[in-house]
């Protein structure tokens, strides 16, 4: 209470967005609150307090907007704010851990979208955003070029985050769609952006702004599509990064704190994610955002050495019974884990292993998934402690010790062509060494499927691997139930 | 605010921001991205702005679009994150 009478005589004081210290000093407490949010994801235990703080600087934000302002249309205000609200809230309830990362492209839509949606109105009623010149009566040539990058910077993050959702989502092919002279296009468009952007700063006619947006939502469009599944994690992450720089270049419109603070905070957060992932698979940002990897490779390397090679099989009881004799038994996740559903019968199978005292850990490679982070979750949803889920420096060693690999519905990342082989599209990525395992469990749907690099795996042929062909999660099952006798 | 201060702040920001995010823990991507995908939606500051105002309708209405799609983001991102977060557990110790 005391906060609000505190901001509310500010906001007497205050004069359209002339804004007094409290007013000021409000923002920067959402900013700091943001700030602390993140910090508290340090490490599970601090990370729901760190979450709360986020919300309370949410709240901040939003109470000390509607108090510094005339507001006119509160009902219409907090009916838009119920009716998202009740949406988005539904939403968050009812996905599925598995969906996460289509659930995130799509929220970068929409904060892309609402940036969009901001910079036109900020363009069509300049004077209530304080941007308006008090000599000429036009607006502020730096607030054009602030408004001009923020709305392109929206409008990319918008289609683009749609056609990573219809990617993620499997209603587009995960395949690259690689068009003619596609570099040309793209540099052409960008180019043609921040021309107009300039110009903007001498002419503010309408048609520049409205062909910048339209101009921003093809390039986001056309930036994505050639891009392939297995790099969605990087280009997630960049979308993440471009929905803040999108925030924050509203926020200098408006001159606010809390929307820079917070711009540059996710901004950065994106970009070193997209860092991550790029030094996780040895490619450079550039080659990702190319696009086009996987098609190449799977027309290049697909043919020669894949066929007709001796491999051992395995059944369930065989894979029972080995790992029940193991003492040490290294998990290792990937994306068809993910596809098939198979964490829960996967930890069920871990609680079993531990009960005849094998000691059972999991490997987790950066880029396994299609989103950073994205087998720690699933595995969390499952019940499997945090403290047994290791990333791949800190257990990479361990797998000489280890008696038993179990990999499913990973691939590439195991892949020791990455360290041998100069010519192979994964060269210099860094891998889990389960070959250096005793044995190697390798749970794949069949023998043809290669991973998304395309690239064959000598791990499939070698003399201490078997492999398990069936669906994930099936397998996982049957072992369970061969573990229970 | 002028440009520099404002400036600053934004430099300053990114700095903290990239010392912050590498202190977050891999095993946290996921929570990291969808909480930062909520605190983006700080852009609703924007939208009230423009639906608050008199001066032009469409405005309005374009900022009551924005209000709603950030809300979207703010509440869903924040729940989903909690969500995500609650299931994080450590071993039992017995």
């Amino acid at each position: 209470m005391m906060l609000q009478t505190v901001i509310a005589m500010a906001a007497a004081g205050a004069e359209g967005f002339a804004a007094s210290p409290f007013v000021s000093l409000a923002y920067l407490i959402a900013g700091v609150l943001f700030i602390l949010a993140l910090r508290g994801l340090s490490s599970p235990a601090s990370s729901r307090r760190g979450n709360r703080m986020g919300m309370a600087g949410m709240a901040i934000a939003v109470a000390t907007t509607l108090y510094t302002h005339d507001v006119i249309s509160l009902p219409e205000i907090v009916g838009a704010i119920a009716i998202g609200g009740a949406i988005g809230f539904v939403i968050a309830r009812k996905i599925e851990m598995t969906a996460m990362p289509q659930l995130v492209a799509a929220f970068h839509s929409l904060v892309g979208l609402a940036a969009v949606l901001v910079g036109a109105a900020a363009f069509l009623n300049p004077g209530a955003f304080g941007i308006l010149d008090a000599l000429t009566g036009e607006i502020h040539n730096a607030s054009r070029i602030e408004m001009g990058l923020g709305v392109a910077i929206g409008a990319i993050t918008f289609s683009g985050s749609v056609i990573a959702f219809l990617k993620l989502n499997g209603n587009m092919s995960g395949k690259p769609i690689m068009l003619p002279a596609r570099h040309l296009i793209n540099l052409g468009t960008l180019a043609a952006i921040l021309g107009l952007i300039a110009y903007f700063v001498t002419d503010q006619s309408p048609w520049i702004f409205w062909t910048v947006t339209a101009l921003s939502f093809i390039i986001g469009f056309l930036l994505i599509i050639p891009i392939g599944g297995a790099d969605m994690p990087v280009v997630v992450s960049m979308l993440n990064s471009y929905s803040g720089w999108a925030a924050a270049a509203m926020g200098f419109t408006l001159g606010n704190t809390a929307m820079i603070i917070t711009g540059a905070l996710v901004g950065s957060s994106g970009a070193i994610l997209s860092y991550i992932m790029c030094k996780a698979m040895n490619r450079s940002f550039i080659s990702v955002i190319a696009g086009g990897f996987g098609a190449e490779a799977a027309s290049a390397g697909g043919g020669a050495s894949a066929v007709d090679r001796p491999y051992k099989r395995g059944s369930a009881e065989d894979a029972a019974f080995l790992m029940k004799q193991a003492d040490s038994v290294i998990i290792v996740p990937g994306y068809g884990m993910a596809v098939s559903q198979a964490q829960h019968a996967l930890r069920e199978m871990g609680d079993l292993l531990k009960k005849e005292g094998v000691s059972v850990k999991y490997a987790i490679h950066p880029v396994a998934g299609r989103m950073p982070g994205h087998m720690n979750v699933l595995l969390a949803e499952a019940n499997v402690p945090y403290d047994e889920v290791f990333e791949l420096e800190d257990i990479n060693s361990e797998f000489g010790q280890a008696d038993v690999a179990f990999v499913i519905g990973a691939n590439d990342v195991t892949n020791p062509a990455a360290k041998t082989d100069k010519s192979s599209p994964i060269y210099g990525m860094p891998i889990l060494d389960v070959a250096n395992a005793k044995s190697v469990l390798f749970v794949k749907r069949s023998m043809g499927g290669a991973g998304y690099a395309g690239v064959d795996n000598e791990v499939f042929y070698m003399d201490n691997t078997m492999m398990l062909l069936a669906d994930a999660k099936k397998m996982v099952e049957e072992i369970v139930k061969g573990l229970a006798h | 605010m002028d440009f520099i201060s404002i400036l600053s702040i934004f430099v300053l920001a990114c700095f903290v921001g990239y010392y912050v995010v590498w202190s977050v823990t891999p095993a946290l991507h996921t929570p990291l991205m969808a909480v930062t995908n909520a605190i983006s939606s700080v852009i609703i500051v924007g939208a009230l702005v423009a639906s608050a105002e008199a001066g032009s309708a469409a405005a309005k209405y374009l900022g009551l679009i924005a209000v709603t799609l950030a809300s979207v983001n703010i509440f869903g991102g924040f729940a989903v994150t909690e969500r995500m977060l609650a299931m994080y557990k450590k071993k039992e110790r017995k």
